[in-house]
């Protein structure tokens, strides 16, 4: 139990993290960003070419990780989103566009990191071991950490920043934000950035435990689809306990189900399909705010 | 004056272009060889190597002059489709390769590819080479496809003896991938074990392909504490993850797959957690390896920067189909040559020292020679390179 425990902790703290930049980007522009899958693909690619090849401290690493995609997030919602939202009213256009951007950037992957699985040293060495009731690396230990604290970050300044306040208002009502003085273009601009940075950041953390490869963007897409249904999308708290929720389904699954072949994901995804048969919005509901 | 010179000019580059374009038709024939496998996503290092190792030897044979078969020299064209695991694109692969008049096609890499394009194939006559073990290609009725490697069902039992009897290993545990090709390799693996009197403690932990954190999916495995641990089927992106979850969860036995691996993704990713990891290598050793091998490996890095011990396997289908089209050249339009071909056929295999020959076999496994023959070459990694564990032979 105490294992099961353990592994749903940390899978639910990176789960949840990679929740929350789609569940933001959501909220602010009303997108499903199929993208954020291959956005995360980016980042542990550059902390992999960062850290891994040039040698540069991990940390320094993240940041370049977070930068990038917050560059390559602030230009697609400048040059693609933002036009498009603009001249469509229609929700699928904005659909079509991620589900573009998705294989585009597949194909950018492809060309400038290759095709191969790619890993970096271990930050730390070590494994903790409570008597072989909890076995947990000590790098496990160290990203789990470094995700909650980046969610508190985050969840500290969506709260008590200025900018933060402006998304929030812009995430909950665009015109009256608009009304209210909010730069709507600048802040959905820096909102997407700061989504595209946190798939970024966790792309660079987990780089160290997973590694990384061109064929990981899809399948974290539709993980992070799932955390966004359970918790509600569009809403922060939603995310975090979709990723939580998520990550303790797997765990208990994998511990207690493994006689019966792999049938942890097939019983999760019934219970999605049952879930939203009688809660469509999700656990937090409606958007945020 | 100025435009005399303007003149001569034109004049000297329609003379130039004219003259390579005579070059160009002048050239030899070309002979297209298909590829149709994975070369991106968690398996591209499989297709990758196949296709790397086809452009290699096309690109030294036509440097070379080309190769000869019957009263023509060919230039050789390899035509490439990334399938991307997807059987469904491995029929529109397969299309692509008869709509462009190609008979002879390496690939697929995975057992579903292989199957779905078993219909195209036999209907549009085209031989094909999988890297895919189902034996229900190889056995007839089915005919037209030939197995490029060494099965798992070959190639496990060799490893299950060797660890029982060289490490004393008596329990064994398998983890495969919920996925077709890993699926029937732990079936495979596990017939093979219990055959040989191994305990199989653990058989039905499985992992969804796209997984990216093992620990909790062989955490009860190790509680099983089993001597052998066997990854089947396993990719090589997931294989680094797999070894350093089992180890960093404190597992000390052995830990092997009877699928290929890569060497720097095993470095990459779990570093020296992966010494001791056991797969089946490339089929040549440094006391196997012929001149022309060494030369091949040496084209092949300076074309790509980097090589692939699993090329030493991958080399050989082109290989053998130019070789078996030199024996008969009716058969390069006429697969049914080509098999009727294959029972006889024996040449010089130029790769390996001594008097080895590329020949084709499978008789036991298939009753048919369906299977190009190759050393079962099977490594162990230790520090960032494989070494040869031992080198055995399959029919």
């Amino acid at each position: 139990m105490e294992q099961i425990l353990a592994n749903g902790v940390y899978l639910g703290s990176q789960y949840a993290m990679i929740a929350l930049g789609l569940t933001l980007i959501f909220a602010l522009m009303n997108v499903l960003n199929f993208a954020h899958g291959q956005m995360y693909v980016i980042g542990g690619f550059v902390t992999y070419t960062v850290y891994g090849q040039w040698g540069v401290p991990f940390i320094l690493a993240l940041v370049m990780s977070c930068i990038t995609l917050a560059i390559i997030g602030a230009l697609i919602e400048r040059f693609l989103f933002a036009p498009v939202i603009k001249g469509s009213a229609r929700e699928e256009s904005t659909m079509l566009l991620a589900a573009g951007i998705a294989f585009f950037l597949d194909a950018v992957i492809l060309l400038v990191f290759g095709e191969k699985q790619r890993g970096v040293p271990k930050i730390i060495d070590g494994v903790f071991n409570y008597d072989f009731l909890i076995i947990m690396p000590y790098d496990r230990i160290l990203i789990c950490v470094l995700a909650i604290l980046s969610i508190v970050s985050f969840i500290g300044l969506m709260q008590y920043t200025k900018t933060g306040r402006a998304l929030r208002a812009l995430a909950q009502d665009r015109t009256a934000a608009q009304l209210m003085g909010v730069n709507v273009d600048r802040h959905s601009m820096i909102g997407f950035a700061f989504g595209a940075m946190l798939a970024g950041l966790v792309g660079g953390l987990l780089v160290t435990i997973t590694g990384v490869n061109l064929g990981m963007g899809g399948p974290t897409s539709i993980k992070a689809f799932m955390m966004v249904m359970i918790g509600g999308a569009g809403v922060i708290s939603g995310a975090i306990w979709g990723g939580i929720i998520l990550g303790f389904m797997e765990a208990i699954g994998l511990a207690l189900l493994y006689e019966y072949g792999d049938i942890t994901y097939l019983l999760i995804f019934l219970s999605l399909m049952i879930f939203l048969a009688f809660r469509p919005q999700g656990l937090m509901g409606k958007p945020w705010g | 004056m100025q435009r005399k010179s303007l003149v001569k000019a034109a004049l000297t580059a329609l003379t130039l272009a004219v003259s390579y374009s005579t070059a160009v038709f002048a050239g030899n024939p070309v002979l297209k060889i298909g590829f149709v496998g994975v070369t991106s996503g968690p398996a591209a290092s499989w297709g990758i190597s196949n296709q790397r190792s086809m452009e290699t030897r096309a690109a030294w044979i036509n440097e070379t002059g080309g190769y000869t078969i019957g009263a023509t020299t060919y230039d050789i064209e390899i035509v490439s489709f990334d399938d991307q695991k997807d059987p469904k694109r491995a029929i529109a692969g397969m299309e692509k390769m008869v709509q462009q008049g190609i008979h002879y096609v390496v690939g697929p890499n995975v057992d579903d590819g292989a199957a779905a394009v078993r219909p195209v194939a036999e209907a549009k006559g085209v031989m094909y080479f999988p890297y895919a073990f189902p034996k229900s290609l190889y056995v007839a009725p089915a005919s037209n496809a030939i197995l490029g490697m060494v099965a798992n069902y070959q190639s496990g039992p060799a490893i299950y003896r060797y660890l029982m009897d060289e490490k004393n290993v008596k329990t064994v545990a398998f983890v495969a991938a919920n996925e077709s090709d890993p699926l029937s390799q732990r079936i495979g693996g596990i017939a093979a074990a219990e055959a040989l009197g191994m305990k199989v403690v653990s058989s039905n932990v499985t992992y969804q392909v796209d997984t990216t954190d093992f620990t909790p999916v062989l955490t009860p495995v190790m509680r099983t504490r089993p001597d052998l641990l066997v990854l089947s089927g396993v990719s090589p992106a997931n294989a680094p993850q797999l070894i350093r979850s089992a180890r960093e969860l404190g597992f000390e036995g052995v830990i092997s797959t009877e699928t290929a691996q890569d060497a720097g993704v095993l470095a990459e990713g779990a570093g020296d957690l992966a010494n001791g990891f056991i797969s089946v290598g490339g089929a040549s050793t440094p006391a196997l390896a012929s001149p022309m091998m060494k030369e091949f490996v040496a084209r092949y890095t300076e074309m790509f920067g980097e090589y692939n011990d699993e090329s030493n396997t991958k080399v050989y289908a082109l290989e053998y189909i130019l070789e078996t089209l030199k024996a008969d050249p009716a058969a390069i339009n006429d697969v049914e040559s080509f098999k009727a071909t294959m029972d006889v056929f024996e040449a010089p295999n130029p790769y390996m020292n001594g008097d080895a020959t590329l020949r084709y076999v499978g008789i036991s496994s298939f009753g048919q020679r369906r299977q190009i023959s190759i050393p079962l070459v099977v490594n162990v990694y230790q520090d960032g390179v494989f070494e040869t564990l031992f080198v055995g032979e399959v029919d």
